[in-house]
């Protein structure tokens, strides 16, 4: 019978390494000045450079070597006072020149850490994850698969080629291999892949979208019996396009080959990938017959050798860390470790920090995020924010606070405004959700309870308080729930002489 | 009788189009009908510009009749290396691999001679991908020495130096990436230069070894050269490894005729045995004329230069293994065995197959080779030292002399096919001009007589200091004016009548 | 250094994408031999202490300004194309993964 993954970590531990691939958000390509537009018509952001033309050369975006070197100082990484560029050579047709520019045994950072924050059955733990390098290399093109019935490289019959990806500016980060995550190696890769997306951003030089894939991930995992002194043999997973699909990526192959070697089989050195809709990887290419990249120095470009006095000025005007702004942030806000844990893996803190920068309270604004709206986000398999705007919750908040709307009013403005029934103001016009506090309207219905239940309207006349919850509920449900509770409750009171 | 228009130099082709006496479309003509007359024999060219060449000489008359300051350049002819993109004009690098295509784009070079206004007559012929010393490696055939048809024109760029040699034109581009400009221009008594490396822009040169490629200029005399040189040199930030500095003054040096105090080193190790007579005969001679015009000669060792071809023959192919891995058939060239049933990676392999020719193929596996793992620091590291040595040698020897000279090849032209079946017999023709490449110094061959043995021009090699091209302009130009004033008129006007169809 | 053999050739060529028949594989192992017996002469002549040269004129830091210039017009992009559909290059059906 096959293994869960708890019977895999049972028997086996797993060794995780992280390859991130970072889209670079410069205007202009690598090494020439084609636009790097997502979603530009095919082939229109192409120049005899990024096509590989016979003659045409590369010159590096200045840009581009700066984005790399402060994305190794928000790393922690020693920038090389010397570091060049060097070619790969192997064949693919999305590669114009069949060699990558890249680097090689030169990269521009080396050695930098990052830590993340996991919340285990021991309360929350750290793990440091250590960065291997930072280099710069180039995007390939694009191939479209045509015919077949899949729409998959497998079975097509012809392929075409779109190359404005191609020489769109790419850093790579290579962590080392991760010791003693254990069984929390899924969640110490999405954390870490988050984490670094998280720093990228606040770096702002690269988009960061997982789904356009301007960060893309290379999960290797390997497993080896616990009594084992040596490492597995690694598989390299490709093709993982969230965060979510990084824990389940790591998790699926850690099942896979734990049960390979159950049956006796052998795990091959590979490149695999990920399988969104089944969340289990498929084999891809095999790395058995290592290639031979050949990697030369690239002669048509100079090294760079980065100036200390400018490092440091990149040094100094890093933003602030994420981790270090969410510090400040708990600090701010009063939030319990395990609760900002929760807002932290949701992906939802910016959001709610915007919600709160709307004027929302902090704890309301985290608990309509990270509740009913994460409720009915998970419902539709989306992302809350792809449902409504933090300028929408701050409005239902504050309408909230200023009495006009109740919880249960709110969440039904809420499903409103996600059902596309326009912003809260109108979604409130258009359903009639006001809270009735009209005293006027309100005692019509308080007289019309009192009159059908005569003998409990007696008893609270005669001091019994507690009574008077079956009245103010008969008001509610005759209000259709767009009374306030409290004041029908005082009105209540005061007309039977005890307000 | 006055000297036919296409005898003439382009220093003075240049002066009858200034004082009017020829219009630019004249003199094109009179080149495309020279071409016409004696190309089907010596096969300079693989694609001639009629059209586009008449439309650019066309706008030069009109400019200068519109009284427009014009570059001294400015409808003076030139056969270009089919090594070098031109926008819309086909361009094969001698290869079947590249067959009809038309680049969308402009060299830097070509981009610079059409802002001169210098007419492009065509695209000259070279051994494959400007791998070879003879132009018999072309996809298209052979091109023939004016000299002596049954020889070769050298290599690679021997459509450029035959076209020079048979006046088909009085200018013409090569590179150089071993010897390719100043080989061919030693066996057809032409001038050819090697600028110093990154002084050209490489930019839509199609590379064979990016570390050594350079584009040049070549003409008949020391003058052209020079005028042609300042008109393809400068700057270019499309190319990372051109050099961000002003363009020396190069038609002012070879204009100089003064070497009076100069210190000239004779590279001892570029000579001796193994040199055909004649060749050593006529260098002398021309160490004699230095000194008659006021020069020092100086004897300098250089002993890393005895690992220079075998360096470069390593360096090189490695470089082109790489550089030549693009031509896969999927975005430009020939595309052979698409029938619908084989693979994308098959098609690749054939068109491979196909579309390289021997001496390619043989420098691809050699490079693969060379850079493959376990082998990369035997051969690829170790060459990349010796480049190191030989950049040291260089330093050293001219901490001593001005500029250092040697016979630019060990022998005049040989037969076609002499030496085909034979690639390190083959390889031997450049062991006086690669030391040069791999140090990225500039270089200049000019003739030097005729091997009294054959009757085939001899070429005599000036290497200057990197970025310091003038001194060989200003050697040249003055070794030019001595040894002309000696034989009573130019090398070149002594070869013999082609016949004419 | 030991003779390259005929396998090995292969070897190469399968790493540079050339499909060569048997003969020519055989005549380009002998040829091989030959030359690499010439260029192996590059062995051992510089010292551990000798660094390499890749380019031969030093320069450092050449970088252009991040700045978006025209790009070719999708019809001079495709203009060598052995094929095309639209705005794309038709290739052969792609076997690898990468």
């Amino acid at each position: 019978m096959a293994l869960n993954y708890d019977q895999a970590l049972e028997k086996y531990e797993p060794t995780l390494g992280l390859e991130v691939h970072v889209e670079l958000n410069t205007a202009s390509k690598m090494f020439c000045g084609c636009a790097t537009d997502f979603g530009a018509l095919p082939n229109t952001q192409t120049c005899p450079v990024c096509l590989g033309l016979p003659g045409s050369l590369p010159v590096v975006n200045a840009k581009a070597i700066e984005s790399s070197i402060r994305i190794g100082l928000a790393l922690n990484c020693s920038i090389a006072p010397f570091s060049r560029f060097a070619r790969k050579n192997y064949f693919y047709p999305d590669m114009p020149k069949n060699f990558q520019t890249s680097q090689y045994d030169e990269p521009i950072c080396i050695n930098g850490y990052l830590d993340v924050t996991i919340d285990t059955d021991e309360g929350l733990k750290v793990y440091r994850v250590d960065i291997e390098r930072v280099h710069m290399e180039e995007d390939t093109g694009k191939s479209l698969h045509v015919g077949g019935a899949t729409g998959r490289i497998h079975g097509a019959e012809h392929s075409l080629l779109d190359y404005n990806r191609a020489g769109i500016p790419l850093v790579e980060i290579v962590t080392r291999i991760i010791p003693g995550t254990d069984k929390y190696a899924p969640e110490v890769a999405r954390a870490y892949v988050a984490e670094l997306r998280d720093i990228l951003r606040s770096l702002g030089v690269s988009d960061v979208k997982m789904e356009q894939g301007s960060l893309r991930c290379d999960a290797n995992v390997s497993i080896a019996p616990r009594d084992s002194q040596t490492l597995g043999t690694r598989s390299e997973t490709k093709n993982v396009n969230s965060l979510r699909s990084v824990e389940r990526a790591v998790r699926g192959e850690i099942i896979r080959q734990a049960n390979r070697l159950e049956a006796g089989e052998r795990i091959i050195q590979e490149t695999r990938h990920f399988q969104e809709e089944s969340g289990e990887t498929r084999s891809g290419r095999s790395k058995e017959q290592a290639e031979d990249y050949r990697y030369f120095p690239e002669p048509d470009l100079l090294p760079i050798v980065a100036d200390p006095a400018w490092i440091e000025e990149l040094r100094l005007a890093l933003p602030e860390k994420p981790s270090v702004h969410r510090k400040k942030i708990q600090e701010a806000w009063g939030v319990p470790d395990k609760e900002m844990a929760a807002m932290v893996n949701a992906e939802l803190l910016t959001t709610v920090e915007e919600t709160v920068a709307l004027g929302a309270e902090p704890t309301k604004a985290r608990s309509w995020w990270l509740g009913e709206i994460s409720r009915l986000a998970n419902e539709k398999s989306v992302e809350p924010t792809s449902l409504i705007q933090p300028s929408e919750v701050a409005q239902i908040i504050a309408l909230i606070a200023s009495g006009e709307l109740t919880d249960k009013l709110a969440r039904q403005v809420v499903e409103g405004v996600i059902n596309g029934e326009g912003d809260p103001r109108m979604v409130i016009e258009k359903r009639g959700l006001k809270v009735v506090s009209d005293d006027s309207a309100l005692m019509v219905a308080i007289e019309a309870a009192i009159a059908s239940q005569p003998e409990t309207a007696e008893r609270i006349r005669g001091g019994n308080i507690p009574a008077a919850g079956a009245l103010i509920g008969a008001v509610m449900k005759a209000t259709g729930g767009q009374a306030d509770a409290a004041k029908v409750r005082e009105l209540l009171l005061k007309h039977l002489g005890q307000g | 009788m006055s000297t036919p228009i296409i005898s003439q130099t382009a220093a003075q082709m240049s002066a009858e189009l200034v004082a009017g006496s020829v219009t630019a479309v004249e003199l094109t003509n009179a080149h495309l009908d020279r071409i016409a007359a004696v190309d089907g024999d010596v096969h300079a060219f693989l694609h001639i510009d009629r059209e586009g060449a008449l439309a650019q000489a066309n706008a030069v008359d009109a400019s200068r009749k519109a009284g427009e300051k014009l570059h001294p350049l400015a409808g003076v002819p030139l056969a270009l290396k089919d090594v070098l993109a031109q926008k819309g004009v086909p361009t094969t690098c001698g290869s079947k691999m590249l067959e009809g295509w038309r680049p969308p784009y402009d060299a830097t070079v070509v981009t610079n001679l059409k802002k001169a206004g210098v007419v492009i007559l065509g695209k000259t012929n070279m051994d494959e991908f400007a791998m070879g010393s003879s132009t018999e490696n072309s996809a298209y055939g052979p091109t023939r020495n004016p000299w002596d048809l049954s020889r070769i024109p050298g290599g690679s760029g021997g459509g450029s130096s035959a076209a020079l040699a048979s006046f088909e034109a009085p200018l013409a581009i090569g590179t150089d990436t071993g010897g390719s400009i100043r080989q061919p221009a030693a066996v057809t008594g032409t001038v050819g230069v090697k600028p110093t490396y990154g002084a050209v822009s490489r930019y839509g040169l199609v590379a064979f070894s990016s570390s050594l490629d350079q584009a040049g200029p070549c003409a008949r005399t020391v003058l052209d050269t020079a005028m042609l040189h300042e008109v393809i040199a400068g700057y270019d930030p499309k190319d990372s490894t051109s050099i961000n500095a002003p363009v020396g003054k190069m038609v002012e040096a070879a204009k100089k005729l003064d070497i009076k105090g100069m210190k000239i080193g004779v590279v001892k190790e570029l000579g001796g045995e193994g040199y055909q007579s004649g060749v050593t005969i006529r260098f002398n001679e021309a160490l004699e004329a230095l000194v008659s015009a006021g020069a020092e000669i100086v004897e300098v060792s250089a002993p890393s230069f005895e690992y220079a071809l075998a360096a470069y023959y390593l360096i090189a192919p490695s470089e082109a293994s790489s550089n030549l891995a693009r031509f896969d058939s999927m975005r430009y060239g020939i595309r052979v065995g698409d029938d619908g049933s084989r693979s994308a990676e098959a098609v690749m392999n054939m068109t491979r197959e196909v579309g390289f020719g021997k001496e390619v193929k043989r420098r691809i596996i050699l490079g693969t080779y060379a850079l493959s793992s376990g082998y990369y620091d035997a051969y690829y590291g170790s060459a990349q030292k010796i480049r190191t040595l030989i950049k040291r040698d260089y330093d050293a020897a001219f901490v001593k002399v001005d500029v250092l000279v040697s016979p630019t090849c060990p022998t005049t032209a040989f037969k076609i096919g002499e030496k085909s079946n034979d690639p390190v017999a083959m390889y031997l023709n450049d062991v006086c001009t690669i030391p040069v490449n791999l140090a990225g110094i500039g270089s200049m061959s000019l003739p030097c007589g005729l091997a009294p043995e054959d009757g085939l021009p001899v070429g005599f090699q000036i290497m200057s200091p990197a970025m310091k091209d003038e001194l060989m302009y200003q050697v040249g130009g003055t070794l030019e004016a001595a040894l002309q004033s000696s034989w009573g008129k130019p090398l070149y006007a002594s070869a013999p009548e082609l016949a004419v169809k | 250094m030991a003779a390259i053999s005929r396998e090995e050739v292969a070897h190469l060529a399968r790493l540079a994408r050339i499909e060569m028949t048997d003969a020519e594989l055989d005549h380009l192992a002998s040829e091989m031999d030959l030359i690499l017996e010439s260029v192996s002469r590059v062995q051992g002549v510089a010292g551990e202490d000798i660094p390499p040269t890749s380019h031969a004129i030093a320069m450092h830091n050449v970088m252009r300004p991040d700045v978006v210039v025209p790009s070719l017009t999708p019809e001079e992009s495709l203009s060598g194309a052995p094929a095309r559909e639209e705005n794309r290059f038709k290739v052969p059906q792609i076997l690898g993964e990468e």
